[in-house]
């Protein structure tokens, strides 16, 4: 857990490699690494403009629009923030326990979220990278490289997204802005027809998630010396457990471990989320560092995502996961595995689960129910916590007697790898960037590294006209003096500094 | 059986500009059920395109992709799209309408149905503001032209209008509010 990279002791006498930017409208990154005049990495910096206008927009609505509302902060995982926000409201409506029919049916929805998100970010974004080797021709590097290639695992990734944006559908009301669930529960039940619907290829699902982890697994134990050292960093992990210690995406109580496992602190409810989390602002970077409180800001850091979840929890409570998971970690030999590259394979092994889950929860008759209102004593105050694909994603809001939202806290998965991901690009630019000379499969190996934790750039917009990827060769004095551009087919160009 | 058309509105109502393409699809879902027309037409709101939005594709005749569009010197441009190369995702979880188009063809080895899309001028997408005005402007003549072009569902008639200098087809004599 160093700093040793993050800030350099004279600056104005580096140079700086810019990465810049990825879209102004989608989310901004950037990489900055300033090189000494041999051309070591002397700094590097992950900047990601994470907008911060979230509290803003949701302080002054009504309690009840907020789980609807939220879930136009984010494109890739509204449905994580539209039911953290639902598990808050449920407190603010006193609903301290939610009916069996509507706690199946908000897992039911999140689990075909899950299935959905990790499907899209293995078969979309990481396969081109792991198939076809991380400096491969940019223009092949992506899912219609796969689809020539591999057509039957491009085909099974879609189709695999596709399954999972029906189960939404069926739960939330529609693909997106669904409105089904709401402070207490949720308001729209799943019928028996929806119920076989989804069930009519599930099996075949099954396996294909089963098949997706060998491919994970293939990939990680073909080139072991690449994938167990590539940006490696050792730190702690933080995930929600379920009560008995298993594997639960949906709920449960924090749980965090040290660097070498152990648990540093267990069982902490949702409620009490900020006496054991604090978060840091650094003066270079818009997007805060979380930190454990009590290890201090600069040992407290930690990941969350699949690599935490699978290593935090004691067990995953399928059986088909449940044995790839004992074979991860009997492939570390009972110590951690900190290799961001295994973030796909501990990907894979929760895809798989979320697809038993579903199967489970579609054979469950409870989901069927129609009573699916809770509620109790109002409240003042609620947090929610839910594990989202890209990791532990919370909620905290403050109600006034009038119904109105007055205070909004977020933290969302990709802010608590911030530090993280730092990290992993520090240890590859480190590795890899040791030169004076700009390329695109460098470049594109400090990408691998961020890619691996998932983050979401997206600020939950679109438009045409994407911008293309720069990279900026700065002199110490400001002056440009090599530049590369990753234009919007994928092509590479290397134009005159600026 | 499936509608022969497909629209997709795409971007995020709470976003500014970025709100014109679900707001005109909607707008224009009511239109369509207000003239008979909704058995031909299906229409999506969509975030953002991802690779399963190909297969709704699947078994059309036309597609549409109305979006906000930063830049465009024009209120509105209709183009026609042919299916892109994908390009580099280095962060980002979104294809384009192109993009969609060549996942299309990778998976289901066919062409995709012809698809054009409808940009609509764009300059902010701050969260929680409305369309701007000028967004709101060129919205109007795209209301205008959408109707024009769910009037005449053919490709030839929808390049033909492309080609125009300010994209049209026949005077509309209804828009959708």
């Amino acid at each position: 857990m160093s700093y040793g990279l993050e800030t350099a002791a004279r600056p104005e006498t580096l140079r700086r490699v810019a990465i810049d930017p990825i879209s102004r409208v989608e989310g901004h990154g950037k990489v900055t690494i300033l090189l000494d005049d041999e051309g070591k990495v002397h700094q590097v910096r992950l900047h990601i403009v994470e907008f911060r206008g979230f509290e803003k927009f949701i302080q002054g609505r009504p309690y009840w629009e907020v789980p609807v509302m939220v879930q136009r902060l984010c494109g890739i995982c509204p449905v994580s923030h539209h039911l953290a926000a639902s598990k808050a409201m449920d407190r603010v409506v006193g609903a301290r326990r939610l009916t069996p029919a509507a706690e199946r049916i908000r897992r039911l929805m999140h689990y075909g979220q899950m299935l959905q998100s990790h499907a899209l970010h293995f078969f979309h974004l990481a396969s081109p990278d792991l198939l076809f080797g991380f400096g491969s021709d940019a223009a092949k590097r992506n899912i219609v490289g796969v689809a020539a290639a591999h057509p039957d695992t491009a085909r099974r990734g879609v189709l695999l997204r596709k399954f999972g944006q029906e189960v939404i559908r069926v739960t939330a009301g529609k693909r997106i802005h669904g409105t089904g669930s709401i402070p207490g529960g949720v308001n729209k039940a799943v019928t028996r027809e929806e119920r076989d619907y989804l069930l009519a290829d599930l099996y075949t699902f099954v396996g294909w998630c089963r098949d997706a982890v060998a491919l994970a697994k293939e990939l990680h134990g073909a080139d072991p010396a690449l994938y167990n050292s590539f940006g490696v960093f050792r730190s702690g992990l933080l995930s929600l457990v379920g009560p008995d210690g298993g594997l639960d995406f949906y709920d449960g109580k924090l749980r965090a471990r040290d660097e070498n496992g152990a648990i540093h602190f267990d069982g902490v409810d949702a409620a009490d989320y900020g006496t054991r989390i604090h978060e840091a602002v650094r003066p270079w970077s818009y997007m805060k560092f979380p930190f454990l409180a009590d290890k201090g800001e600069e040992h407290g850091w930690y990941k969350v995502g699949p690599l935490a979840r699978v290593q935090n929890c004691d067990f995953i409570p399928t059986p088909l996961a449940e044995k790839e998971r004992r074979e991860f970690v009997d492939y570390a030999g009972g110590v951690p595995i900190h290799a961001p590259l295994a973030y796909h394979w501990a990907r894979m092994i929760e895809m798989l689960h979320a697809a038993e889950t579903i199967k489970d929860l579609l054979h469950d008759d409870e989901l069927l129910g129609r009573d699916l209102l809770a509620g109790g004593p109002r409240a003042n105050e609620g947090v929610g916590i839910i594990e989202a694909p890209r990791g532990t994603l919370i909620h905290h809001y403050r109600v006034g007697e009038d119904d109105l939202v007055t205070m909004c806290n977020l933290i969302v998965s990709t802010t608590h790898n911030n530090q993280a991901m730092n990290e992993a690009i520090r240890h590859v630019a480190k590795r890899y960037l040791s030169g004076k000379t700009l390329t695109e499969g460098l470049l594109n190996h400090i990408e691998v590294a961020i890619r691996a934790f998932d983050p979401c750039l997206s600020c939950a917009t679109h438009a045409l006209g994407r911008m293309a990827l720069e990279v900026s060769l700065v002199d110490a004095d400001g002056t440009a003096i090599d530049r590369l551009v990753r234009h919007g087919d994928g092509t590479v160009g290397r134009e005159p500094g600026a | 059986m499936r509608a022969p058309v497909a629209i997709f509105g795409i971007g995020n109502r709470s976003r500014g500009d970025d709100a014109a393409g679900p707001l005109l699809v909607e707008g224009l879902s009511r239109w369509l059920e207000e003239a008979g027309l909704e058995t031909q037409f299906e229409c999506f709101e969509e975030y953002q395109l991802q690779p399963e939005h190909a297969l709704d594709l699947v078994g059309r005749r036309l597609a549409l992709f109305v979006d906000a569009r930063a830049g465009l010197p024009e209120p509105v441009r209709l183009e026609c799209l042919v299916p892109a190369g994908v390009a580099f995702a280095a962060s980002t979880h979104e294809l384009s309408p192109g993009e969609t188009l060549a996942v299309y063809r990778a998976i289901t080895g066919e062409d995709p149905p012809p698809a054009f899309v409808l940009g609509v001028r764009a300059d902010s997408f701050e969260l929680g503001d409305e369309p701007g005005e000028a967004t709101r402007a060129a919205m109007r003549e795209a209301q205008r032209l959408l109707v024009g072009l769910c009037l005449a569902p053919d490709a030839a008639r929808w390049r033909k209008a492309m080609n125009a200098p300010t994209p049209s087809l026949s005077p509309c004599a209804a828009s959708p509010s």
